[in-house]
């Protein structure tokens, strides 16, 4: 999703003397030959105004004692309460360590994956067998978290297909869904299963785009399979796995909020506890609002941080980014 | 895709390594599937002997259908899931084809500050208490609209609609314009025919996240009775609670029986799996056209 901030104009009326002369007259010409297309965009803009700029107001009550019946207007002002609150809760800190290093597993574990299975899937020369192991192994991407969790459970759980069977071969029983050293590794498997498919459609479309050339000149030269994917294959991905790099940094510390509140429950939270839990349960469920709005500010920030440096470390590379 | 004269033969072990590769790939998304249909559709004893699964019915029944049907309960949920899933669908794809043709069109007055307002929403995605408050100042709670509006557009989704329209020939909707069509007729009869691919990519995609999502019925429905499918099936799954209180009374446990949890899985990935074969083969332009050219 390379997203370039400049109009590309390919849409441009001819530029007759008249037509360029009309343009240039002002702002109210403009707007009046705009008007049915700002008619279009009103409901859009709309969404994006009150949804998204609007509710950025809501953080004030990170100042506030926030009461819902009384609303924003009428709650007491607290200051930097909150703040103090906040940054003395253990729990809060804990979330945060299990955000950043679930994060990190996922990036290092999860993020070369798709980038293998497309090199597999890249390799393999009769075309209905790609297409069909392709149209396969998107699929999982399109189910919901909650099936997703629940396929794992009905296999890995207390009562699952894995423990029957070390049941029946006199194995002891091991619930992985409350066993707490196996909370992140399920995690990466479960998300592994389901988006690695859809992960490949991108590097896919690069390897597509390779010259072919470079392959046969390398070959001519002597070059074998491996170091063709080194010399190759490897440098002419690099641009998109970069972005796809620094995308999933933007998203990291969502590290997946639907699928870990899924699971959180069958775990202590000092194990399954993330910032967007942490938000939901101290703020929604349990009315510290001031506190938990704060933490999901924290979060952002973090996550603005972390796209906004990746992007710079991209172009001293010399590699293009998500934007310039 | 042939192999081009360059490249050595493949060795029979790289081969049979290769055909190995695949097939496990294949084989972990397609068994889970498998044995959920196999057990949903196998009788309860069956199940209960084989420790909570099956790979085979050894008698075809849809008792567990019937049970989750009969409750009533599941039924709701299916009918929430469906008219929210279809009106949230059309409303969205409308509101962004209508958003991504404007902001597609050059010169549009303000259409360069909307945009990076657009733009800047993937640095800021919204945050739960915020998006809680204003669906709760605009008295959105406990109304179904509150599943839609605050999910309306995707930026994603607009983003890579405009991208596309952008990048069809400009000389037809000139020579619409010519002919004295409007910005409302170059839509309609010029580029919504052109852009069959990226709607039907760009409405599954709406109509798969309103189908999926679970948070938000939780977040802002407070009666469980009134809730679509995916969080229902988390009830029933994840919590063990069962759709149907008569079988609780008559086996006297309160867990459902586990054919039942499986037959509610599989109506919930149902509509998915039938509309996926339609939109799959153009899911490599949707994304793409979005993706590389931006």
């Amino acid at each position: 999703m390379a997203v370039t901030l400049a109009d590309r104009r390919t849409d441009d009326p001819p530029t007759s003397a008249a037509g360029s002369a009309r343009r240039r007259g002002g702002r109210r010409q403009r707007l009046r030959r705009s008007r049915l297309l700002l008619l279009m965009m009103a409901p859009g803009v709309l969404y994006f105004l009150v949804f998204h700029y609007v509710a950025l107001l809501g953080n004030v009550i990170v100042f506030q004692d926030y009461l819902p019946f009384a609303g924003i207007a009428n709650s007491p002002w607290v200051g930097l309460d909150n703040f103090r609150t906040l940054f003395a809760d253990p729990d809060f800190w804990q979330a945060a360590v299990n955000t950043v290093s679930l994060a990190t597993l996922q990036l290092i574990f999860y993020f070369p994956v798709p980038v293998v299975l497309a090199l597999l899937l890249h390799s393999l020369t009769r075309g209905w067998v790609r297409k069909a192991v392709q149209s396969i192994v998107y699929l999982p991407h399109f189910i919901s978290w909650v099936i997703v969790v629940a396929l794992f459970q009905q296999l890995l759980g207390a009562a699952g297909v894995l423990n029957g069977l070390f049941a029946d071969n006199g194995y002891h029983l091991v619930n992985v869904f409350s066993e707490p050293s196996l909370f992140k590794p399920l995690m990466i498997a479960e998300l592994i299963w389901k988006d690695c498919g859809w992960g490949t459609i991108i590097v896919l479309a690069a390897l597509h785009n390779v010259d072919d050339q470079l392959y046969e000149a390398s070959a001519i030269d002597g070059a074998g399979w491996g170091r063709r994917l080194w010399h190759v294959t490897l440098p002419s991905l690099r641009p998109v796995l970069v972005l796809l790099l620094i995308l999933r940094l933007g998203d990291i510390l969502s590290v997946g909020f639907d699928q870990v509140l899924l699971q959180r429950d069958g775990f202590s939270p000092g194990v399954a506890e993330v910032l967007d839990t942490y938000t939901y349960y101290h703020g929604v469920v349990n009315g510290s609002w001031g506190p938990a709005a704060l933490a999901g500010i924290f979060k952002g920030l973090v996550g603005l941080v972390l796209i906004v440096v990746a992007n710079k470390v991209a172009h001293r590379l010399g590699e293009e980014g998500v934007y310039r | 895709m042939t192999r081009p004269v360059w490249m050595e033969p493949p060795r029979p072990s790289t081969k049979a390594a290769k055909a190995v590769a695949v097939t496990i790939t294949v084989a972990l998304v397609i068994i889970p599937f498998w044995v959920v249909v196999a057990t949903s559709l196998s009788p309860d004893l069956q199940v209960i002997r084989n420790g909570g699964w099956s790979i085979w019915p050894e008698q075809v029944t849809l008792d567990a259908y019937r049970r989750l049907f009969g409750s009533g309960v599941i039924s709701h949920a299916v009918l929430v899931s469906a008219v929210v899933t279809i009106v949230g669908t059309a409303v969205s794809l409308t509101a962004t084809v209508l958003m991504a043709y404007a902001l597609a069109r050059p010169n549009v007055f303000g259409g360069k500050p909307i945009m990076l307002g657009v733009l800047l929403t993937f640095l800021f995605p919204p945050a739960i208490i915020p998006s809680f408050l204003v669906v709760s100042n605009l008295d959105l709670r406990n109304h179904y609209a509150a599943l839609i509006a605050p999910v309306l557009i995707s930026s994603f989704n607009l983003v890579i609609m405009r991208g596309y329209f952008q990048g069809l020939p400009a000389q037809l909707s000139e020579s619409a314009r010519i002919d004295g069509a409007g910005d409302g007729r170059v839509l309609w009869h010029v580029v919504l025919p052109l852009s069959k691919a990226i709607i039907a990519v760009v409405g599954f995609y709406y109509a798969v996240g309103y189908w999926n999502s679970f948070f938000n019925a939780m977040l802002y429905l407070d009666d469980q009775s009134t809730w679509p499918l995916q969080p229902m099936l988390r009830q029933i799954v994840m919590l063990g609670a069962n759709p149907d209180t008569s079988i609780a009374a008559g086996a006297g446990a309160s867990v459902a029986p586990q054919t039942t949890t499986m037959a509610t899985v599989v109506v919930a990935v149902l509509p998915i799996l039938a509309v996926y074969p339609l939109v799959q083969r153009f899911f490599t332009k949707g994304v793409l056209t979005g993706a590389i050219k931006g």
